[in-house]
């Protein structure tokens, strides 16, 4: 859509990566506009990630500090890891969104401004004295005021639509004009207006109307002298779509049960921020998609190791505060030894904390948080769209070791999106269950040689009928059993069976030299900022590799090894050290740590400076 | 139902049963194992679910699939299991620990959904297992470990309970009449949606003395109200007292035997309010009402479940290709 057929003089310059953040009221609809924008971009072949940052109120007061919504995109030519450190654009809908946003931008980057919001009573609520975009304030900022609400108006005036109506619309208008900014076509937003609003066809012209007037508006307005320009993104060929985290863990379980021919079953219990998940699968509700909105944490989980007992793939997603609730739980799954998947959706604790914010504090109660020797697996997913992988993963190791595993995400991952290259049927890993030995043989804990899952039977099986329970068991025939070498026994085996599991981990994939100064080691959502960090840094010449862990527990076996060729390590995490005591404990290293408690996710600028700060003091 | 001859003792697992001699827990397990005979499907369609509790051991000694979950969790896990296969026969064992305290919100939440389960609450008005603290159940002034100078509490009435939050099956019976409880197990397990059975039940250890007069030949038919659909609700040694209602109160009145005056109550129990009137009489000098206080017919939840998804599951939307693109994938050649 590159209709330049005026003679004003625009300049179009080639950059390789932007970063835009979205701000305003949450009844902005400042998520929808970044959504948008995020598939617009991807569809002109721009590999991008995104990065949503709700208020933790639904509404707070129209125009407070308070009740400001972002969204943050960074898309670019080349690989784009993160959702971006500092936005070179802000786009703000009111002062309040400014008031929180200005501290982010660097000097010289654009602030768009809704200028018909930054009215006296919106300034005094967003604490200003005096009009930041007239006052000079933002001097060492390009600062381009659109009086968007008049303009908006303008553009319906003949709409029939009440003000109310009308209002709503504003937020196309700025897209427009960004769409023009940026080259990006009209198209995908304007069929996803149509279809949004189909019943509601006055709506529905309303805002294409008002999306195509800001477009015209920024190509035709003399304040808008430059666009951007950049080349599309050498990804992989294939089908794909935008997903964010708690989508891409939702499609996931449901590409497992489908690969094992079996019902999913997600019993769960809204929480923050993980119900996005529970809403996707419940979208998707089918015979063979059981999903089972429960009245607590413990309901859901102990509904989901009903569907286990009842041979069904069964899961849960929560996050911390619900996992604490689920833990007794998970202590009779690992000792019934039934197949789980617990998606846990990290945010900022401990309690209630930070319920909207992203943190990685969940790692050491998921790994230990529990009574007993309670041993299972835990991984963890580095981007949105590996959310994917790790939840599929997660699937077909609880089922080929009959055991929980526990899928670390957190809010960063969840609410993120980027393009998630859609599998062909034939690329998913296979899923197999483990034979049944004929009735006559059959002992509910006996074990597979390799594994040492024990057979999985259920209800409705003749011949395999069995009392499952959370009592300890006699080993192989799994009678009660108090016998104290018998809990030895199975102590040990419980153990073992998990440890077993790293025989599913691939060669960890070192990112740089195989040995050096230093090794950044990193697990979860820090995955794209380290990975920029370290290539900066080695573009700066410093010998500097890292690796990033998906096997929380058990550990990639060649963990030791690797570490040990490096000087020094460094774990970033978001939290206090939790990734830092696990390496420590485990291979009697002495990590340095970089970490982070803000509920914001560590970028990449910070790491880097770690990275330097080492290595200038060796 | 599929037509299959099972005796009860093809429900017994031979394992050795570990409660107390004397333990009402034993005539349930035979009247349990004797109703599940009578159903007529092959023993692996059943699953018996409990939490934690005396009761609680009760699946170890059924012959068909089991599951001794946590304490209070019982419900939780067999809605599971129900909503996964909803052809089983789903059974929960509980106490009135296990079930009203622990379990309490579990207890609330499975009856408003109306899930096709099977819950047998076993009421000593003790906690036994853990030898001898007071119950949810336990009557005011008991003495117990928790409570050595009676407790203050005021108890739960189950059946009430369960007729309050609209169960669309409650019934109560006692361990030692089996005739009655019998026949009250055998509509619960041929009910479709929740079914929610009190059995009066004493603890050797802690209530031995519990529910005595109840089964006391000289006094029971004093003491007792047999509730029956269709039938006048009338006690007494020689049916010669009825129960009438008058400006919503229960009263009690005597006449000559055999010479039912009008004025008294036929039960009906499809009457959610009279359910709640007469399960609830605790008032002294009322007999203590056992049978089916009331039995509804209204959607089970997971017929809703599988009634609303039944038309999604064969359409190409939902093959896993069409799932994982979704509506507006893009091409990158």
């Amino acid at each position: 859509m590159n209709k330049n057929n005026n003679s004003r003089k625009v300049s179009v310059s080639q950059l390789s990566s932007v970063t835009v953040r979205f701000a305003g009221d949450s009844g902005d609809g400042i998520q929808l506009v970044g959504s948008q924008f995020a598939n617009s971009t991807a569809i002109a072949g721009n590999d991008l990630s995104t990065l949503p940052d709700y208020p933790a109120e639904i509404r707070a007061p129209a125009g407070s500090l308070a009740g400001v919504s972002g969204f943050q995109i960074s898309f670019g030519d080349d690989t784009v890891l993160t959702p971006g450190n500092k936005p070179n654009v802000l786009l703000v809908m009111n002062p309040a969104a400014l008031a929180v946003n200005l501290k982010s931008m660097d000097k010289g980057g654009v602030i768009i401004a809704n200028s018909d919001a930054f009215t006296a009573p919106a300034l005094e609520k967003a604490g200003y004295a005096a009009n930041p975009l007239e006052d000079g304030s933002l001097a060492n900022y390009r600062v381009i005021g659109v009086p968007v609400n008049a303009l908006t108006e303008n553009a319906l005036k003949d709409s029939g639509l009440t003000p109310a109506q009308v209002f709503k619309c504003k937020n196309f208008y700025l897209l427009g004009m960004l769409y023009w900014m940026y080259g990006l076509g009209t198209e995908v937003t304007l069929a996803w207006i149509k279809t949004k609003f189909k019943k509601v066809p006055e709506l529905a012209a309303a805002n294409s109307k008002v999306l195509m007037a800001g477009y015209d508006y920024a190509e035709t307005t003399e304040i808008f002298d430059a666009r951007f320009q950049l080349k599309k993104s050498p990804v992989a060929p294939g089908k794909y779509r935008n997903l964010t985290g708690n989508e891409a863990a939702a499609y996931a379980l449901i590409t497992a049960a489908k690969l094992l021919k079996k019902k999913l079953f997600y019993g769960s219990y809204p929480i923050t921020p993980a119900s996005e998940i529970l809403q996707t699968l419940s979208k998707h509700r089918a015979n063979d998609v059981v999903v089972f909105q429960a009245e607590d944490e413990i309901a859901a989980i102990c509904a989901t190791i009903g569907a286990a007992f009842a041979g069904e793939l069964a899961a849960t997603g929560t996050s911390g505060p619900g996992l604490s609730l689920k833990a007794e739980a998970l202590g009779l799954a690992v000792i019934a030894e039934l197949p789980l998947v617990v998606v846990n959706v990290q945010r900022g604790g401990p309690s209630t904390g930070l319920p909207t914010k992203t943190e990685q504090s969940d790692l050491l109660q998921a790994v230990y948080g529990r009574h007993g020797e309670c041993p299972l697996v835990v991984l963890a997913a580095s981007s949105p769209a590996d959310c994917f992988n790790t939840t599929l993963e997660a699937a077909r190791i609880a089922v080929k070791y009959m055991t929980p595993v526990i899928v670390l995400s957190n809010s960063y991952l969840s609410n993120g999106s980027e393009p998630f290259r859609i599998p062909k049927l034939s690329e998913l890993p296979k899923f197999q269950l483990n034979p049944l030995p004929e009735p006559a043989e059959y002992k509910p804990f006996m074990r597979n040689p390799e594994t040492l899952a024990r057979p999985w039977t259920w209800p409705g099986l003749a011949g395999y009928e069995y009392r499952a329970g959370g009592l300890e068991k006699a080993d192989v025939t799994g009678a009660i059993s108090y016998d104290p070498g018998n809990h030895e026994i199975m102590t040990k085996l419980r153990a073992d069976k998990v440890a077993r599991v790293v025989k599913e981990i691939p060669p960890t994939k070192l990112h740089g030299q195989a040995e050096g100064d230093l090794l950044v080691v990193g697990w979860g959502s820090t995955y794209g900022a380290i990975k920029t960090a370290v290539n900066e840094a080695r573009k700066a010449g410093l010998s500097v590799s890292s690796i990033h862990i998906k096997h929380i527990f058990p550990m990639p076996p060649d963990l030791g090894p690797i570490m040990r060729r490096f000087r020094k390590v460094l774990v970033p995490e978001e939290n206090s050290g939790q990734l830092r005591m696990l390496l420590r404990s485990a291979y009697s290293i002495e990590p340095l740590g970089l970490n982070k408690m803000q509920g914001q996710p560590l970028n990449s600028d910070e790491i880097l400076a770690k990275v330097q700060e080492i290595l200038r003091g060796n | 139902m599929e037509n299959i001859k099972l005796a009860a003792k093809d429900f017994s697992s031979n394992l050795p049963v570990k409660w107390c001699p004397g333990c009402g827990d034993f005539a349930i397990l035979n009247m349990i194992q004797k109703t599940l005979a009578g159903m007529g499907l092959p023993h692996e369609k059943y699953a018996v679910i409990s939490g934690i509790g005396c009761s609680s051991r009760f699946p170890y000694y059924v012959n068909t699939y089991g599951f001794h979950t946590l304490h209070g969790r019982a419900l939780p896990v067999a809605t599971g299991v129900k909503l996964s296969n909803p052809e089983l026969s789903v059974w929960v064992a509980t106490g009135d620990g296990d079930g009203l305290s622990i379990g309490g919100n579990h207890m609330l939440h499975t009856i408003r959904r109306n899930i096709g389960l099977k819950i047998v609450l076993f009421n000593n008005r003790i906690y036994g297992l853990t030898k001898g603290q007071a119950s949810p159940t336990t009557q005011p002034g008991t003495k117990t470990k928790t409570t050595p100078l009676g407790a203050i509490d005021y108890p739960f009435n189950p059946a009430q309970f369960a007729v309050g939050l609209d169960c669309t099956f409650v019934a109560r019976g006692i361990d030692t009449d089996i005739p009655g409880t019998s026949a009250i197990l055998e509509r619960a397990a041929r009910h479709s949606g929740t079914a929610f059975v009190e059995v009066l039940q004493k603890c050797v250890p802690f209530t031995d003395k519990e529910f005595d007069p109840l089964k006391d030949a000289a006094l029971k038919e004093d003491l007792l109200l047999r509730v029956e659909h269709g039938k006048p609700l009338v006690f007494g040694k020689n049916k010669d007292k009825g129960i009438v209602f008058r400006n919503f109160r229960a009263q009690i009145i005597e006449f000559r035997p055999g010479a039912v005056p009008a004025e008294v109550a036929v039960y009906d129990e499809t009457n959610t309010e009279m359910a709640y009137l007469v399960s609830g009489f605790t008032r002294s000098g009322f007999p203590m009402p056992i049978g089916v206080f009331k039995s509804v017919r209204k959607p089970a939840y997971e017929e809703l479940y599988y009634d609303q998804v039944a038309a999604v599951g064969n359409t190409k939307d939902h093959e896993l290709e069409a799932l994982l693109a979704g509506p507006d994938a893009w091409e990158i050649k």
